[in-house]
């Protein structure tokens, strides 16, 4: 029985650390979806977001104002930042690169992933600054069936409802509003688009500030987990193979390729780590997506790419 | 146009079909070509011609019927093996290499021919270095054949679209193929555009002595220039024969003036 | 005035395909050579400024030149052949620990076979060579996802090639020699019984490599191999329809590549560091070299080595001119000013001229044919 307690408490754990995963990895699907471009400066979103966050959160609660209401303000105060940061993109890189091609595209998000990177540290700082909006604690689960029970964060339920909660409003955001069709149209074919006279300036501007906004809901979960430092950029990289996985296009895609990452990294490396070294988790997640890729390119719900001359 | 001087028989189509999905491109389509000569296929828009030329070069497998090339029978063909076979193409929206010059776009279509290998290539020396001024030496011919001097070193993306369809001829003759397919090689040009394309096609047929098939809208340019005529319309062949015979076909008429199927 | 071709007459091709072919870039090629093999010896041996601390060639000029090599070898994957990879870091790791195995003695015990693979140390050159051609297998190894998938999704993959092999240098100790600190030293760079040791000897001994290899390369890629890359970069189904084949073209492509990045990575490690760890070699240094030459120009020889030069000096000059200026700034500053830099410099290239700076110098070029004209 032991066995199995600690299996599955490896499994909801990884599942768990999963969900996060794909909070982040629904940012790069947004975009994806809208625009076409890999935004590898989703993770540096990710960092921005959490200082903005959790400095201006700190300077109102130090100026005696109630908890609540700093919570409140700070959060507006970060989707300032990001709807300006959303503005300043789409003005002064992706605007100018409107018929270049995919790769190009990529290329300026790496551009400007160490712009923010460079500015939000040197405005915001960069020390390790700690959130505590949701509960850091842990239940026990089934303590009579398993000695000492299955260990499940309360912050990893929490990180997994707000995952929920987004993908079901996304979803319903893309299918069945008037903006939500014109960012499929944008995506499909911008020029295109361009020519029936959406404008795509202004749409690329939402599909930004979304995505700087579900950011922003990644950061508040990855900060309190790990607290607000440069290292949560990082979660950018490990956001990639869960897209492979689940396809780039698809938001359902994003939530199934995070929990196939988080579980069979943290299973990998209980199961596998101890006779290799350790330290799989470092890039279980990379040879799993190369090795989806060799198979099935598009993904587990992605769309097949055809080319034709 | 130089009436063929053999009768062999360099091209044959024979019952190929394809579909995508649920649309049928080709059905049951037979034509062959003849060495030497410049064949045309023709038909309203829609009718197949550039999915036919596509299977003959490999880039599409037909689902039903086979290709015959220099007496080589195959069902399905990759489009390097059309190319190391001597079939040559160019396209309708012209697919030159952007990054590069003409010079090299064309020097590109000698790859078939280099025979040094990798290391020789690093060391540029001797036997490699010559055999790098052979094919410069080849690919200055057809720079002069198709009068495109000038333009050499320019890159091709700053190019008009009618000297980028010379080079893009450049570039498939430098291969020095047996059959060279043109798809629609008068698109987009004027009057004087399209006499001077289809003299170089009759030169090239003359002077070369490569095969030629062709798909063109233009019907003078069509009844001018080719030996034989193929009409397709939705995927079937509706003519075959020389170009007044087709002319006068009621089938042909009638698919062009659109009548009700 | 300066600039002019008129005069300079080509009698055969050989001469019009030579690497410089006008007069006055073969004379300003031949000034910068003399300047490199003469020049800076001598004022670095009799201690003449700019040369009067070792510190120019320590940290300028040898990592410059090493950086530009691996630089060069990015490019021709990246530039030429126009496939992404962010994984070189990892191929400069390869090159050098293969290398140091290869220097220090290569022993497997094979024990459930009951015989064990052993090799005597090898000689430096042989070592930092064959370093080179094991990550060329390991590039080869990599690169064959890329037959059948393009542009991002082969980013992913080679990203999973650099943290794979920064995990594996890190946790198998049979790499280290079972250091216990985990980092390793370089051997003593015996070369046919002259050993480099001091700064100006590190320094020619690189020059040496870098100018050899470079020269290599640019055969390769004015050849028919060059264009074939570039052929499959332009539009690789019609590559295909003239009878390029993607597979051997692709694959060349990440060998010759993985090739000289493991060469410059050996280097790195024997010549400049003298004892490294695996971080030397992680997605910053990946990052780094795509930088390089994006900025420096894709798909330019010359515009690798502009590339690694301007990435060098910029975080000295954010350095030193505040300093000079009266404001010193914090070291954290400087890093952050750093990105900002980068980033943004990025960015504009790939808005303004995505071909870099080597494009902008060769229309500076044109330009100067015409001066004092301005058309």
């Amino acid at each position: 029985m032991i066995a199995l307690g600690q299996f599955l408490e490896v499994l909801i754990g990884g599942l768990m650390s999963g969900v996060l995963y794909s909070l982040v990895a629904l940012g790069f699907v947004l975009i994806f979806k809208a625009s076409g471009v890999f935004n590898y400066a989703q993770g540096a979103m990710v960092l921005l977001a959490g200082l903005a966050l959790v400095r201006s959160l700190d300077l109102l609660v130090a100026n005696g104002i109630p908890l609540w209401v700093a919570v409140v303000l700070a959060v507006g105060f970060a989707a300032v930042i990001m709807a300006a940061t959303a503005w300043l993109i789409e003005r002064f890189v992706i605007g100018p690169l409107v018929n270049q091609d995919g790769l190009t595209l990529f290329m300026s998000t790496i551009g400007v992933t160490f712009v923010i990177e460079g500015a939000a540290e040197m405005i915001f700082g960069s020390d390790v600054y700690p959130l505590r909006l949701f509960p850091t604690d842990a239940w026990f689960l089934f303590e009579g069936l398993f000695p000492g029970g299955i260990l499940v964060n309360k912050l990893d339920v929490w990180g997994a409802l707000i995952a929920g909660i987004l993908v079901a409003g996304l979803a319903i955001f893309f299918q069945r509003t008037k903006t939500g069709r014109a960012l499929r149209a944008v995506a499909d074919d911008h020029l295109a688009a361009h020519s029936v006279g959406i404008p795509i300036s202004w749409i690329w501007f939402v599909v930004w500030l979304a995505a700087g906004l579900v950011a922003l809901v990644a950061a508040t979960v990855w900060g309190t987990k790990l607290g607000v430092q440069f290292s949560i950029t990082f979660l950018a990289l490990k956001a990639l193979p869960v897209l492979i996985i689940g396809g780039l296009t698809s938001i359902p895609g994003a939530i199934v390729g995070g929990l196939i990452v988080g579980a069979g990294e943290k299973l990998a490396e209980a199961y596998l780590g101890p006779s290799i070294g350790g330290g799989i988790e470092y890039w279980f997640a990379f040879v799993l997506a190369l090795a989806v890729l060799l198979v099935r390119p598009q993904g587990l719900f992605g769309e097949r790419i055809i080319e034709r001359i | 146009m130089r009436a063929p001087d053999t009768n062999e028989i360099l091209l044959q189509v024979e019952g190929v079909a394809l579909a995508f999905g649920g649309v049928k491109a080709l059905r049951d389509v037979s034509f062959n070509v003849r060495r030497g000569e410049i064949r045309a296929i023709i038909g309203p828009n829609g009718a197949g011609k550039t999915s036919m030329l596509n299977v003959v070069n490999g880039f599409y497998h037909p689902n039903h019927g086979a290709i015959t090339f220099k007496g080589r029978t195959r069902a399905r063909m990759q489009p390097f093996e059309a190319a190391r076979g001597g079939i040559a193409r160019t396209f309708q929206n012209v697919a030159l290499f952007k990054g590069m010059s003409a010079l090299d776009n064309i020097m590109a279509g000698r790859s078939l021919k280099v025979r040094r290998g990798l290391l020789w290539q690093v060391l540029r020396y001797g036997p490699a270095l010559a055999e790098e001024v052979e094919h410069r030496r080849k690919v200055e011919e057809i720079i002069d054949f198709l009068e495109i001097e000038t333009i050499r070193k320019v890159p091709v993306g700053r190019l008009p679209y009618g000297l980028q369809k010379r080079v893009e001829l450049g570039r498939a003759l430098a291969m020095e193929p047996d059959l060279l397919l043109l798809d629609e090689p008068m698109a987009g040009m004027n009057l004087e555009e399209k006499e001077d394309m289809s003299r170089f096609i009759i030169d090239v047929n003359n002077h070369y002595g490569t095969t030629i098939a062709l798909i063109e809208h233009d019907m003078a340019v069509v009844m001018d220039l080719s030996d034989r005529v193929a009409v397709l319309d939705h995927g079937v062949k509706i003519a075959d024969g020389t170009p007044d015979e087709v002319k006068k076909s009621q089938a042909v008429i009638d698919a062009y003036l659109g009548v009700a199927h | 005035m300066l600039y002019r071709e008129a005069g300079q007459f080509k009698t055969s091709y050989a001469e019009d395909m030579a690497i410089f072919p006008i007069r006055q870039d073969r004379i300003a090629l031949a000034v910068l050579l003399a300047i490199a093999f003469v020049g800076v010896p001598l004022l670095a041996t009799f201690r003449i400024w700019p040369f009067s601390t070792d510190y120019l060639l320590w940290a300028i000029l040898l990592p410059f030149l090493i950086l530009a090599l691996a630089a060069i070898g990015t490019n021709i994957l990246v530039g030429y052949c126009g496939q992404i990879s962010l994984g070189s870091g990892a191929f400069m790791a390869i090159g050098a620990y293969s290398a140091y195995k290869l220097a220090t003695g290569v022993h497997i015990p094979l024990a459930w076979l009951g015989f064990a693979i052993s090799m005597p140390p090898l000689p430096v050159l042989a070592s930092i060579l064959l370093g080179g051609f094991m990550a060329a297998g390991a590039g080869i190894l990599f690169g064959i996802p890329s037959l059948r998938i393009k542009g991002l999704y082969l980013a992913v993959a080679t990203l999973a090639a650099q943290f794979f092999f920064d995990w594996a240098f890190l946790r198998i100790p049979w790499f280290t020699n079972y250091a216990p600190s985990g980092s390793v030293n370089a051997p003593a760079l015996d070369f046919f019984g002259m050993v480099v040791r001091t700064p100006v000897e590190r320094y020619l001994l690189c020059l040496l490599f870098v100018t050899v290899m470079a020269v290599l390369a640019k055969n390769l890629v004015r050849g028919n191999l060059g264009r074939q890359w570039m052929a499959i970069r332009d539009m690789d189904i019609a590559a295909e329809l003239i009878g390029i084949r993607p597979l051997y073209a692709k694959l060349t492509a990440f060998a010759v590549s993985s090739f000289i990045i493991g060469v410059a990575g050996a280097l790195w490690a024997f010549v400049y560091l003298g004892s490294w760890e695996p971080l030397a070699f992680s997605i910053d240094r990946s990052l780094e070299l795509l930088f390089m030459v994006i900025i420096g120009g894709l798909g330019s020889i010359m515009g690798s080595f502009i590339g690694a030069a301007f990435i060098l000096i910029v975080p000295i000059m954010l350095n030193v001119i505040p300093t000079e200026l009266g404001l010193p700034l914090s070291t954290q500053t400087i890093t952050h000013l750093q990105f900002i830099t980068f980033g943004s410099l990025i960015c504009y290239l790939l808005i303004k001229e995505p071909h870099g700076f080597a494009r902008l110098i060769s229309i500076g070029k044109e330009k100067l044919r015409l001066w004092p004209f301005p058309y």
